[in-house]
């Protein structure tokens, strides 16, 4: 009994039981909705119930770590991730036209991915560095460090990871404090060389966007997606056609049906009731979110906690922006629904690393 | 504890309230945005739930048409003239197809592609909308099915389809009546479209052109059905959700005696011409030749650039529709509606006779307008004036009736006027008046043009329908009936047959006693004496009738007509209408036989053939052999 109580113990004690539910109870309508999406698929099912065991037990080890060993990896994972992005500018695969991954031999890896947590940890790391007072130039070298990996990513080039990674880099500088005179400066600078922007996208990225504009210019090429998942939403109506009955997604008519436009089939088979749901499940888990980051103790933890958090809403916001018609379509995943193993580590590493600021003692600089 | 301490000495309370701020404004913030997302989900799923609705229904149900059988013909007697059957055709769809002629060549290495099969999938390709499946081959066998099934693989965008094909057995012999269908072009979907048809052809490919098949389309035709198929986005169907059968076409039964059609076309032997028979009690058409006739099938798949060229550039015209189409002078058929004309306005009676010294002068004018024989008849009244055909007494009634009254008489007849026949194409030919001269060449009438014209010459054009029709009139004592080739239709549902009535248009008033005049005339003009009397040697039945000529060139003053001199195609029709038996007529016939000279030698023996098949059941022979002498003098009746 007492062994038992020790397991227990050693299992759950830097687990956030509240949290944990909430990501149990997403992953939970995702295998569902994985199952419909796949045309009842076991095979990719059981699939993605592995990536959920590997990530739950990442988000485990993660919660493990305490706060200063994670500290000291923020700067060798920031080098190493730079190191791979600049091998990816060098020797990556192409694939699709895009340079994003890289052969390791043993496998291939998608560095990019690797950056999602490793800048904001480096800029958290470097903001906790330097917190005393915070100057003007404190936030511009946090912006060089954000910036060199954003470059590269670009370059590949994955405009979608590359806005992320900038949005979540973004959130670390606007909660360390960045004042607000440059907020707006910056936001009148982005839209003023919103046309400069243009005339460097490529060809397929400005399609998207024009399409985003006006899905019937193109219905049958780029605009295909967006009035597919619109129409496959709008459908479901308020109470869907029922699980494994969306037409829309059963026969095809869905693109990426089972990744990123997951959330489409959900949409289409269970209604608005379902969207309801399933954005209150999101509201619980952000909120909780919320609250690890708002009671977190050092500068450091605040913001890779407060990053973390908004990076999730984020994928969330764009995912559902994107499939409803709202946002152009961008490579991201719903985050703990959409069928895929890297998306999970990462969100679940997320997860682990607030579990950790919430359930480790709070700790101190050495 | 000291780690506490600096803990707590480290969370200054206004760095973390800013911190705490700042945190609210993006939880604001995310709150504002899946507010948005909620509207943008309620604007989808409960305003315009109705119309994405719609767009799904669309997309996944696919509406596949269900063509109908076409409705069969047969004649009267239940012979099959227009039948259906079920075979495998090897199609194309030429916009799934990069580079055709390679295509084609691979599948001819396979399955049988004959160069006439290419030559018509050319034809069809070039008329045709590129994303429609057209057929390369049809009538597939077994084994061609089963080597083309193991290497469908290689070809994609062609495919093997079921198709209920159409044929029409007896080709020629009744191909202008029937026509035919073939592939519904741009102007049909126009034309589908105006009538609001368009929904009940999805999916068909045929539509008749010509003839029967056309007229009576909407008979034939039947209703589609349809099928919803749900389909997958690659177009692959999964189920069929419901399913409406088509209502195939009813059936028709003609009027026509094919027995009595191949009578006819035999009796031509190798010679052009029509002939048309109707049943002068109700209208009937018992009988429709044009020869020479073409084969209808030819046309069904599209027809290929050879065979058209070799229809369409024929000098016989085997696609003219002589019958329906044909113009022609009447000739001297036209004069027992004169005789009929001079008695009903009394201009004449039967018994007022002429001298005939064989020409004919209008009172002070030199010219002579000359009777077909040399130094006249005698002493002709108007008996004699049919029976021995002769001009000069028509001339001289011509000038006393004046055209308008010889127009509005003979109009009766329906010359110069459209039968009304359930077909098609028809032409008016002309009876020409005073007023038409005028208003067609600005030119007033000439006591001289009435003269040609009481001969069937002149501005006269009939066709051999027209006469027959007129025959009928006189046969069935003034009773104007519709000429009609369908006699029944044949409800495909019930299997019930609806008769159609005959229609009466309007009946000619004529005095028996004047009428007799000139039927007894016409029985006398099938014996001996008469123009006709070799065709009507040893009838079993009283015949009536009257020969005629049909000039192709005109004859200059103070010329002879001379058979030998003149270019074949340029000789006189021969011309022939009768009736039979005289006393209680079930058959009226006119007979048109193109370039052979005169009326009674090649026209009559045709009608004589016709007669004894329909009568006695008597098998046809070839009534005229090709003309190789010049015909004999003593029948030789000109003009």
């Amino acid at each position: 009994m007492i062994e038992i109580k020790k397991i227990w113990h050693f299992l759950t004690r830097y687990v956030d039981s509240f949290l944990l539910i909430g990501i149990l109870a997403l992953m939970a309508v995702g295998l569902v909705v994985l199952y419909s999406a796949t045309g009842a698929n076991i095979a990719r099912v059981s699939n993605q119930m592995i990536n959920m065991l590997i990530a739950l037990a990442v988000m485990w080890l993660v919660a493990n770590i305490p706060l200063q060993q994670m500290m000291r990896l923020a700067l060798p994972m920031y080098i190493l991730g730079l190191i791979l992005l600049i091998g990816v500018a060098l020797f990556g695969e192409i694939n699709n036209g895009a340079r994003r991954w890289l052969n390791i031999g043993v496998t291939r890896i998608q560095p990019s991915e690797l950056m999602k947590i490793a800048i904001p940890l480096m800029m958290a790391w470097y903001f906790d560095k330097h917190e005393i007072a915070l100057r003007l130039r404190d936030y511009l070298g946090a912006t060089v460090l954000l910036l060199l990996p954003v470059l590269l990513i670009l370059r590949q080039p994955d405009l979608g990871t590359a806005i992320l990674i900038t949005t979540s880099g973004f959130y670390v500088l606007f909660l360390a404090g960045l004042s607000w005179r440059i907020i707006v400066g910056l936001a009148v600078t982005a839209a003023g060389s919103l046309p400069v922007f243009w005339t460097v996208m490529h060809d397929y990225q400005r399609k998207r966007i024009i399409t985003l504009l006006d899905p019937s210019q193109d219905p049958l090429g780029a605009g295909y997606h967006t009035i597919q998942s619109s129409i496959a939403i709008g459908s479901g109506g308020v109470t869907g056609k029922g699980w494994q009955n969306g037409t829309q997604a059963q026969l095809d008519f869905l693109p990426e049906q089972s990744t990123d436009f997951i959330f489409a089939v959900f949409s289409e088979e269970f209604g608005l009731v379902g969207n309801t749901v399933l954005l209150l499940l999101y509201l619980l888990v952000i909120g909780r979110c919320l609250v690890i980051t708002a009671n977190a103790s050092t500068q450091f933890t605040r913001l890779i906690a407060g990053s973390i958090t908004l990076t999730f809403c984020t994928y969330i916001v764009v995912n559902m922006g994107m499939v409803s018609g709202i946002l152009p379509i961008v490579g991201v995943p719903l985050p703990l629904i959409s069928y895929g193993g890297t998306s999970m580590v990462t969100m679940l590493l997320g997860f682990g690393i607030l579990m950790s600021i919430q359930t480790h003692p709070k700790l101190v600089k050495t | 504890m000291k780690q506490h301490v600096e803990l707590e000495l480290r969370n200054h309370p206004a760095e973390l309230h800013k911190f705490r701020f700042r945190l609210s404004i993006c939880a604001g913030f995310v709150l504002i945005l899946f507010l948005i997302l909620y509207a943008r989900f309620y604007y989808l799923q409960i305003i315009q739930q109705e119309h994405y609705y719609t767009l799904a229904e669309a997309n996944r149900i696919f509406i596949s048409p269900l063509v109908p059988n076409r409705g069969l013909i047969y004649d009267r007697n239940g012979r099959i003239l227009a039948q259906n059957y079920s075979a495998y055709t090897l199609e194309v769809v030429p916009s799934q197809i990069q580079d055709l002629e390679a295509t084609l060549n691979e599948l001819a290495e396979i399955i049988e592609i004959t160069p006439t099969d290419r030559q018509r999938f050319k034809k069809l390709l070039k008329e045709s909308k590129r994303f429609k499946s057209l057929p390369v081959r049809s009538r597939l066998t077994d084994e061609e099915i089963a080597t083309f099934a193991v290497n469908r693989y290689r070809f994609p965008g062609v495919e093997i389809k079921a198709r209920v094909l159409r044929q029409y057995p007896e080709k020629e012999i009744v191909s202008h009546i029937i026509g035919y269908i073939s592939r519904i072009n741009d102007q049909d979907l126009e034309q589908l479209e105006r009538n609001d048809e368009l929904h009940n052809y999805r999916g068909s490919q045929h539509i008749g052109k010509i003839g029967i098949e056309q007229s009576y389309e909407k008979q034939l035709h039947g209703i589609a059905g349809f099928e919803e198929v749900e389909t997958d986005a690659a177009g692959r169907s999964i189920r069929v959700l419901s399913r409406t059968t088509p209502i195939p076409g009813n059936n028709l039964i003609l009027s026509l005696d094919l027995g009595l059609q191949e009578a006819a076309e035999k009796a031509f032997g190798e010679h052009r011409g029509a002939l048309v028979a109707l049943d002068p009690n109700n209208g009937e058409v018992l009988a429709f030749v044009s020869k020479p006739g073409y084969d209808n099938n030819l046309f069904i798949g599209g027809i290929d650039q050879e065979n058209w060229n070799l229809l369409n550039g024929s000098i016989d015209r085997p696609l003219n529709n002589r019958a329906l189409r044909g113009v022609y002078p009447p000739g001297s058929t036209f004069k027992p509606f004169m005789a009929l004309a001079a008695l009903e306005l009394g201009k004449r009676s039967p018994e007022y006779s002429m001298s005939d010294p064989g020409y004919f002068s209008l009172p002070g004018v030199d010219r002579r307008y000359r009777d077909w024989k040399r130094g006249g008849h005698g002493r002709v009244d108007l008996h004699k004036s049919l029976v021995v055909s002769c001009d000069t007494y028509y001339y001289s009634l011509a000038n006393d009736l004046g055209i308008d009254n010889i127009h509005s008489f003979i109009g009766q007849f329906g010359l110069g006027r459209r039968t009304g026949i359930d077909i098609e194409g028809e032409v008016a030919g002309l009876l020409p008046s005073s007023a038409w001269k005028m208003s067609q060449y600005k030119q007033k009438w000439y006591a001289g043009d009435t003269i040609s014209v009481s001969i069937g010459q002149g501005y006269n054009l009939a066709t051999p329908l027209q006469l027959a029709f007129a025959t009928m009139i006189i046969a069935n004592n003034g009773k104007a009936y519709v000429p009609r080739l369908v006699k029944q239709i044949q409800n495909s549902q019930t299997g019930e047959i609806e008769d159609i009535p005959a229609r009466m248009l309007y009946s000619v008033y004529m005095k028996p006693k004047n009428l007799e005049v000139v039927k007894n005339a016409l029985v006398d003009v099938t014996r001996p004496g008469g123009t006709a009397a070799k065709a009507g040697a040893n009838a079993a039945y009283t015949f009536a009738g009257k020969t005629g000529t049909s000039q192709v060139i005109a004859i200059k003053q103070g010329e002879r007509y001379n058979e030998k001199a003149i270019n074949e195609r340029h000789r006189d029709h021969a011309m022939f209408i009768a009736y039979a038996p005289a006393e209680n007529p079930k058959i009226a016939l006119a007979v048109l036989v193109e370039n052979t000279g005169t009326g009674g030698s090649t026209a009559a023996p045709i009608a004589r053939q016709v007669f004894d098949y329909f009568l006695l059941g008597k098998p046809a022979e070839a009534a005229v052999a090709q003309l190789t002498e010049p015909l004999a003098d003593h029948d030789h009746e000109h003009l």
